[in-house]
């Protein structure tokens, strides 16, 4: 083989298989959507090709026998400090084929510290008592939208107050968290229902994402927020009031600066209605937006949504954690917005330029202090709730989040995880072998909506339990009293500069 | 207001504590005897290490006189403070305030109090602001800026005596028995890690409001950023500070009435919220939604009095003991039954209030 490419030897993974237990039954040659697995018709038994397997672990999760084993690739390169194995294939692969290095899920590298592993939680000892959430009430519910500073009150004839302050529009979420936004057609149609049932179920939000809404999902709006993003695919005016928010996308924390690219070939029938684009034509949104080139473009839409809903919806907008993010949201709430949705640079995508994802941006924990803690300083925090996206692993980030100041957290990762994702990265070929990522007809069927949904919702009411077992043993009741209270969190092993800009303390003091 | 410096580096105080406060309703006069020995009797509720009193009706004479109470560490900090006072302030009378030297009070400041109007010429930076708003100006001004001076009482015909000992030496240390008053509070308080400043024992004021607080809050770290963010700046380190400034801003300011206030520091569950009727409903979810951040979370029992009368308040799900208990037009809070029983044996009637539900005293106009 003189002229295979170097590439062909350099692939992430080797499939083992075993050869005793194998009995040929071909079933991961069904399941692999990236051809890895074959029939060999001279030898008469199952092959495979090392070089196309992407790590999933479908096949080897669906083997009857367990006969598979999805490994990385034992051959290393000569270890190098500056010239890590992933530059040498990018370089590889790139001079292949001269283009932009392709990736899909958030930013894998390590050397950006994630804040979370070096924050820890409070709880009470002698002085206060921990509460036990199975024995005392437990609150988790939130309000999203802008809030005045104070209100009025009148008194009825038999002593009971009485509401004159008039409030503008919020969503009312049972616990702090919502799906992020995954567009109809970056996942499928069977996820969307899963959503939408499991956020209806749960009483909280999901975010269409940018690819519109499909009608038969206009039942579940009070559970959703749809988003306009640049491309303004599926933007009209029953779109705008389908539901309980809407959300103006600027930017996303996986690739701050640049758009998006949904190809051709995930462009069904249904997904075409959708987005109102042609079918199988590539759906393609603009870096910017093009009616937004200052912030006071941002207050004309802002408003124009707001408009378009009669202000019956607060409205959100989303950018990516960037250097001035705290200016940046700040402006944003001058512009009125009601939410701003903060997204950090482990956020995830369907795809994103490798370059941008693991370059541009800054974490999500500090973008988020910073936030907080500005629009504070401004007196203007009350204007605008504050959502954390990008990168939420576990009920833990979910409580430091709050603690540092955000109103609700976005995660969309860990519920794509919960429904069978294994984080291989390969979103944007549209072969997801799961399901997800993928309008494949034969491989959307692969996720039940029903089993989906449930999923999601365990995965909530798991993260909901976990979240009140800390608040009790923090010695709070309510989501509220821990919002912002950084007094809650320590710091372990972070410079003053860091602690500075998350406002805590180390631990020890 | 900017948030200071590493205000991360403020740390809150934790202590347990004994509370006793008193009310004739009428506006008879209670003598310092009776918080006295209630307190005395919930000795073991404080170690020594900050005890205190709060009394209305105290000066008669001067009662229109914004009464301040100073505490100093030096002449010199007192001269300084008295500078300052100078500049806001016309002075009706200036005098030491009458102790009597103890055994178990040791090195305390000097005290001294001032009986003051606002001047008619203001000076420039208070020209735009309510007069109360002036007087609390002043007060911040001299317990940010003047090193060794704390203003511990600011309100009319009213005073705050409290210092680092039990609250029976503290009375003794003032001669308080010598005061009579149609409100009394009492404190005695049990710190687990504060320093012993006598600016940090309770009765907490701000112009005519007083609190007395057993309890930890442990919503501190957002009540501060919140109170931060409406100009308030929390220095003490005591989270008593917190009640303190959120009464002012929700009664002065946002002029919420006692009971919604009392209803923000200890709301109502949302499932109790959800079973209400619908216009309640609105109000309690609203007064939710806008004032989440300045609900105390965490145990707590609050005796809260101003010239207009007395309230008493536990958190909501009454994790510190609060007992109240009336006699003809007396009205007594304590932490224990005993300590009322100790200065009035004979009770109309006794109750523990439910966690959350307010108990609030007017005084008769």
């Amino acid at each position: 083989m003189l002229f295979q490419p170097i590439n062909r030897n350099y692939h992430d993974f080797s499939i083992v298989r075993d050869k005793d237990a194998c009995i040929n039954c071909k079933v991961c040659i069904r399941q692999c959507a990236y051809e890895a697995h074959y029939w060999d018709e001279s030898r008469q038994k199952v092959m495979h090709d090392n070089a196309k397997c992407v790590g999933c672990h479908r096949c080897e999760a669906l083997c009857p026998t367990s006969a598979l084993l999805i490994q990385k690739k034992q051959s290393d390169f000569k270890d190098n400090a500056l010239w890590k194995p992933e530059f040498i294939k990018y370089i590889y692969k790139q001079a292949d084929t001269g283009g932009v290095l392709l990736t899909g899920m958030g930013s894998p590298v390590g050397n950006i510290p994630v804040y979370w592993d070096k924050l820890l939680l409070d709880a009470s000892q002698v002085t206060n008592p921990s509460i036990d959430p199975l024995r005392e009430p437990m609150e988790l519910k939130t309000f999203l939208g802008a809030k005045p500073v104070k209100l009025e009150f009148t008194k009825t004839k038999d002593g009971s107050p009485k509401l004159k302050t008039k409030l503008s529009p919020n969503i009312e979420l049972n616990y702090p968290l919502m799906f992020s936004a995954m567009s109809f057609g970056s996942i499928n149609f069977n996820l969307h229902v899963a959503m939408a049932r499991a956020a209806t179920e749960l009483g909280i939000c999901y975010n269409t994402g940018e690819g519109g809404l499909h009608k038969t999902l206009y039942q579940y709006g009070k559970n959703t927020i749809v988003q306009v993003a640049s491309g303004r695919f599926g933007v009209h005016r029953d779109f705008l009031n389908a539901g309980a928010g809407i959300e103006i996308k600027v930017g996303q924390g996986a690739k701050p600066g640049i758009g998006g690219h949904l190809p051709g070939e995930k462009i069904n029938e249904m997904v075409s209605v959708t987005r109102m684009v042609p079918l199988g034509s590539d759906a393609i949104s603009p870096a910017p937006h093009h009616d937004i080139y200052s912030i006071e473009d941002l207050h004309q839409l802002i408003f124009a949504l707001k408009e378009a809903s009669e202000y019956r919806v607060p409205v959100s907008v989303k950018i990516a954690a960037v250097h001035n993010v705290a200016a940046i949201a700040s402006g944003i709430v001058r512009a009125g917005a009601d939410i701003v949705a903060i997204d950090g640079m482990r956020g995830g995508t369907g795809a994103a330029p490798g370059m941008i994802r693991d370059n541009v941006g800054i974490p999500i924990e500090l973008a988020l202090a910073q936030v907080d803690q500005r629009l504070r300083d401004e007196g203007i925090r009350n204007r605008a709730s504050i959502v954390a996206a990008g990168g939420i692993r576990c009920s833990a980030d979910v409580v430091k989040a709050i603690a540092l100041g955000a109103d609700a957290v976005y995660f969309a990762t860990a519920a794509l995880l919960a429904v069978g994702c294994t984080l291989c990265g390969k979103c944007y070929t549209g072969k997801c072998p799961w399901g997800i990522a993928t309008n494949d007809a034969k491989l959307a069927k692969r996720q039940n909506p029903d089993v989906a949904a449930k999923k999601m919702v365990n995965l909530v009411h798991a993260w909901g339990h976990e979240i009140e077992e800390m608040l009790g043993g923090m010695g709070l009741n309510s989501i509220e009293s821990l919002r912002g209270n950084r007094d809650k969190l320590r710091a372990v092993g972070l410079s003053d500069t860091e602690m500075d800009i998350l406002g805590v303390k180390h631990a020890g003091r | 207001m900017k948030a200071p410096e590493r205000y991360y580096d403020f740390q809150k105080d934790i202590s347990g504590c004994g509370v006793f406060g008193v009310i004739h309703k009428t506006r008879g006069l209670i003598p310092g005897d009776i918080p006295i020995r209630a307190m005395t009797c919930m000795h073991d509720r404080g170690n020594g290490l900050g005890g205190g009193f709060a009394a209305y009706g105290i000066y008669p004479d001067l009662a229109d006189k914004y009464a301040f109470h100073l505490m100093c560490d030096t002449q010199a900090a007192l001269d300084n403070a008295e500078e300052v006072i100078k500049h806001y302030f016309t002075v009706h009378l200036a005098e030491p305030i009458p102790t009597r030297k103890n055994l178990a009070i040791v090195d305390p400041p000097i005290v001294t109090r001032y009986f003051l109007t606002p001047k008619k010429d203001r000076p420039h930076e208070g020209r735009d602001l309510g007069e109360q708003d002036y007087v609390v100006s002043a007060v911040m001004h001299i317990n940010h800026k003047v090193a060794g001076a704390f203003v511990f009482s600011s309100g009319k015909n009213m005073g705050a005596f409290k210092g680092v000992g039990f609250p029976e030496d503290i009375a003794d240390f003032f001669r308080l028995e010598e005061y009579s008053a149609y409100i009394w509070t009492g404190h005695n308080r049990f710190p687990t890690n504060t320093p012993g400043w006598w600016g940090g024992a309770h009765p907490f004021t701000l112009l005519d409001w007083s609190i007395v607080h057993n309890g930890e809050i442990s919503s501190y770290g957002i009540n501060r950023r919140y109170l931060c963010e409406h100009g308030y700046l929390c220095t003490l380190m005591t989270d008593t500070e917190v009640v303190a400034y959120e009464l002012d801003m929700l009664i002065r300011k946002h002029g919420l009435s006692k009971e919604m206030a009392c209803k923000v520091f200890a709301p109502p569950f949302w499932d109790e919220i959800a079973r209400m009727p619908k216009q309640e409903k609105e109000a309690y979810t609203a007064l939710r939604m806008v004032y989440g951040q300045a609900l105390l979370n965490g145990p707590f029992a609050i005796l809260v009095a101003d010239n207009t009368g007395l309230f008493g308040l536990n958190d909501r799900i009454k994790l510190r003991p609060l007992v109240v208990a009336e006699k003809d037009d007396m009205v007594f809070m304590s932490s224990e039954e005993s300590s009322i029983r100790e200065v009035q044996p004979e009770l109309d009637r006794v109750w523990m209030p439910k966690a959350g539900e307010p108990v609030i005293v007017h005084l008769e106009a």
